[in-house]
């Protein structure tokens, strides 16, 4: 259903080939495409249409290009508007110059506060910090013994106290900081709905008595066109100055990132890609822009239109692989940038057919890793003439990436296999049928 | 609070937050005297906006055009009355609203499973349900399957105990499986009617977690032939176009028999619904509008339906 979108613009900007310049005409059935595809992930209907009138805008008047096709080259403007609006920035949380530094995690029931908390804990103190973690939530059953379970499993110190009120609670957490020389305080609240007064007045006086140096509003990234009435909602309220976005690890697209985006001027810091504690990640625009536009092989396509550009290096790798001269060298070069396109996981999951293989279990990021050390410890000559590593040199390999000989054995026969594949292919074809190949990992 | 007062509080929380839909509707219709087009723009955000997805949004507006034209509509409340209906024929449902699954008599303990994504609320509904059981004088048991989820056993512990319901499970086991056979076991030692089975939030796209999910199912058949009897998967009001995906593998998984929606007391509109009935025909059982022990409903479609179009409180029914 989803890697339809870039068949389907390809078809309908066939017709702009040989027309010269883009027109309101001759994009209109393209855009309606791209709208839909923005509905189907979510976006905020208000959202996609002032989305596609930018696009339009932009798009209107440009000459169709010869190196590219013209869905190629609507694709990367449409990508560019949205990495844009997504906010391409990366911004910090804030930290306090006299501290402690106090954050206040807020936001919808099961939305993913608690977890969040502790996994941002876990994070800074990963970074030298003291995090102490408050259970602020007075309202779910055993909301206190969640917070420290997790506590527990990061070792990190957690304020509560049972029978007092959610604004006591915050107040003292200050003061218990203060003595017990912790320099960042993260406090979770209950979830509560936007239009339930009573809850909403008791997050601002948290807020009024914790003077916070950064509120960060979680949102589950599932959620549907809610999303702006809720994000706008809680900021009136707090002004909050971030935004996390959790459970990224399903298939959901993402598109209430866009929404939030167009309906509130703060960054999403960060998100949530599962339930371990050390699921966390910086939130990278590009990434969440192709999963809206619901393409696994969007980034390809963005790149092909880049791509041009380095025509030269294209062509020669095609030259090399029917001459299967494919080396090590070049296969480094492919993963370092299939890398920058995210986490293996991620990437898989939208990449079509591969979106079904279990979590994690061809594609383990550390397998990459090992893969990448490998081949860094073979000499240039090894990498050239992959068949000239017998055994002496596949100990020494070994040895110096910090693998076994089982390791590099095995990926050298993965290399071969994947040589020969490489040779089957027809021009034109490569970096796609690279991307969709299963990587040699551990 | 009783029967009457939580049917209030469902229509206050949907009519405050439904936008004045009808009145839109109303609006358009005053001003219009045959569906032009943006008279069907502006239906179609309507729908859009109340998640029901681009898909299901389209059908519904060609059925809506295909009756206006052969059936004709000259008045406002003509309009919204084929809307309505329209809306009615893609949500499914399995005969009259019953307020709890019906408690065969061949089958005891009737067992249910609930499952779902990650914080949609199946614990909570679980304290719900038993206490709604509870309330009707069965007896209850419920099995702590979620190991995984920190404290979450705690969480339904606190829920049983104010639902008044047996938790079985005492032994801890890391287990989900063998927790959920544990639970049966009890229910039959302990004559039960009903034996409620959480489940750990999960996402659909976990295969290794879904497959945990099948086996917890397949055990509960080996020791009870036939159970789990009901499988109830939880949706989150506020979820998006993902629920059909949700709903698709989770039947694949286990054979979803209903649909708990809850979280209808924000400003969510639980459109997906539309779409997951159309779809799949899997008929919503219960809705969630709060966090109390008393904010579950019996669906009612009429009502749902009513509720999502009415501007006013007192207009629709659920009696
Ligand atoms: N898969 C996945 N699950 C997550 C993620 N973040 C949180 N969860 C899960 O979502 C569920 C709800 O998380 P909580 O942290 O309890 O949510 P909360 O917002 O604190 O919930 P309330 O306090 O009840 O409002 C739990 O099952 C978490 O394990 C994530 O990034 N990915
Ligand atoms: N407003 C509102 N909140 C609800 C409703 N149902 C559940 N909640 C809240 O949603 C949050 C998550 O509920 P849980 O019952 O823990 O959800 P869960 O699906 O068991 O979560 P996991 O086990 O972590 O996957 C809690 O804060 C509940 O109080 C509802 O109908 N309305
Ligand atoms: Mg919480
Ligand atoms: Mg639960």
């Amino acid at each position: 259903m989803f890697e339809s979108l870039s068949q389907k613009l390809e078809l309908a900007f066939k017709k702009l080939r040989g027309q010269g310049r883009i027109t309101p005409q001759n994009v209109e059935e393209s855009l309606r495409e791209v709208r839909r595809a923005l509905l189907e992930a979510d976006v905020n209907y208000r959202v996609a249409k002032q989305f596609i009138d930018s696009v339009q805008v932009r798009a209107v008047g440009q000459e169709v290009l010869s190196s590219v096709t013209p869905g190629q080259q609507i694709i990367k403007i449409i990508f560019d508007e949205m990495v844009q609006l997504l906010g391409n920035t990366r911004a910090d949380i804030a930290t306090a110059s006299n501290p402690p530094t106090v954050i206040l995690v807020a936001g919808l029931q099961g939305s993913g506060k608690t977890t969040f908390s502790a996994k941002l804990a876990l994070h800074l103190k990963s970074k030298g910090r003291l995090p102490l973690l408050v259970a602020a939530d007075v309202h779910r059953p055993a909301a206190i013994d969640q917070l420290e379970t997790l506590g527990q499993q990061i070792e990190i110190p957690v304020y509560a106290d049972r029978g007092a009120g959610a604004v006591k609670i915050a107040g003292d957490a200050v003061a218990f900081a203060r003595k017990n020389i912790r320099d960042t305080i993260i406090v979770d609240t209950a979830g509560r709905l936007h239009v339930d007064e009573e809850m909403m007045r008791e997050v601002e006086a948290v807020k009024a008595v914790l003077a916070p140096h950064e509120i960060l509003f979680v949102v589950d990234s599932m959620t549907g066109q809610d999303a702006v009435t809720t994000a706008k909602a809680f900021h009136d309220r707090l002004n909050y100055d971030g935004i996390v976005l959790t459970k990224l690890d399903g298939d959901s697209r993402g598109g209430a990132a866009l929404s939030i985006r167009a309906v509130v001027e703060k960054p999403i810091k960060f998100v949530g890609i599962g339930e371990k504690l050390d699921a966390l990640e910086p939130f990278y625009p590009d990434r969440i822009a192709s999963r809206i536009l619901g393409m696994g092989d969007i980034v390809t396509l963005v790149e092909k239109a880049h791509q041009q550009i380095d025509v030269e290096k294209a062509t020669r790798l095609e030259e090399k692989l029917r001459k299967s001269q494919f080396t090590f060298d070049d296969f480094l070069d492919q993963l370092r940038e299939i890398r920058k396109m995210g986490p293996l996981s991620q990437i898989a999951s939208m990449i079509p057919g591969l979106n079904r293989l279990p979590a994690n279990a061809e594609l383990d990021e550390r397998g990459l890793v090992r893969v990448e050390a490998i081949i860094q410890s073979m000499t240039r000559e090894e990498r050239q003439r992959p068949a000239m590593i017998n055994g002496s040199r596949r100990r020494r390999i070994a040895l110096g990436s910090g693998t076994t000989v089982k390791d590099v054995s095995r990926l050298l026969k993965q290399f071969e296999e994947m040589q020969r594949m490489m040779k089957r292919l027809s021009k034109g074809n490569v970096r796609r049928t690279m991307q969709q190949m299963r990587f040699p990992t551990n | 609070m009783g029967f009457l007062d939580a049917v209030a509080k469902f229509r206050s929380g949907l009519a405050r937050t439904r936008d004045s839909l009808m009145a839109r509707v109303q609006q358009l219709a005053a001003t219009h005297t045959r569906i032009d087009d943006e008279t069907l723009e502006q239906l179609e955000e309507i729908l859009l906006g109340a998640d029901v997805g681009p898909a299901t949004t389209t059908e519904i507006l060609r059925r809506l055009k295909e009756r206006a034209r052969t059936e004709g509509f000259d008045s406002s409340d003509r309009l919204s009355e084929l809307l309505k209906d329209e809306v009615a024929r893609l949500l499914h449902v399995d005969g009259e609203p019953a307020p709890l699954p019906i408690l065969p008599t061949s089958q005891r303990p009737l067992v249910i499973m609930v499952v779902g994504v990650n914080g949609v609320g199946k614990t909570t509904t679980i304290g719900k349900l038993a206490w709604q059981y509870r309330q009707a004088g069965k007896r209850v048991v419920i099995g702590a399957a979620d190991t995984f989820r920190a404290a979450a056993k705690e969480q339904l512990d606190i829920w049983a105990q104010r639902a008044g319901a047996e938790i079985a499970g005492q032994s801890q086991s890391a287990d989900p499986a063998s927790v959920a056979f544990e639970a049966l076991n009890t229910g039959v030692a302990h004559d039960a009617d009903v034996v409620i089975v959480d489940t750990a939030g999960r996402l659909h796209t976990k295969l290794n977690l879904m497959e945990e999910l099948k086996k917890i199912r397949r055990v509960m058949d080996k020791r009870l032939p036939g159970a789990p009897h009901e499988v109830l998967l939880v949706l989150d009001a506020t979820t998006g176009q993902n629920g059909l995906q949700q709903v698709r593998m989770f039947t694949d998984a286990v054979q979803v028999t209903g649909l708990v929606l809850t979280k209808l007391d924000g400003t969510a509109k639980g459109g997906i619904v539309i779409a997951v009935s159309h779809d799949l025909g899997i008929p919503v059982r219960f809705i969630g509008v709060g966090e109390a022990i008393d904010d579950l409903q019996p669906f009612d479609r009429r009502a749902f339906i009513d509720a999502l179009f009415d501007q006013s409180p007192s207009g629709g029914s659920s009696e």
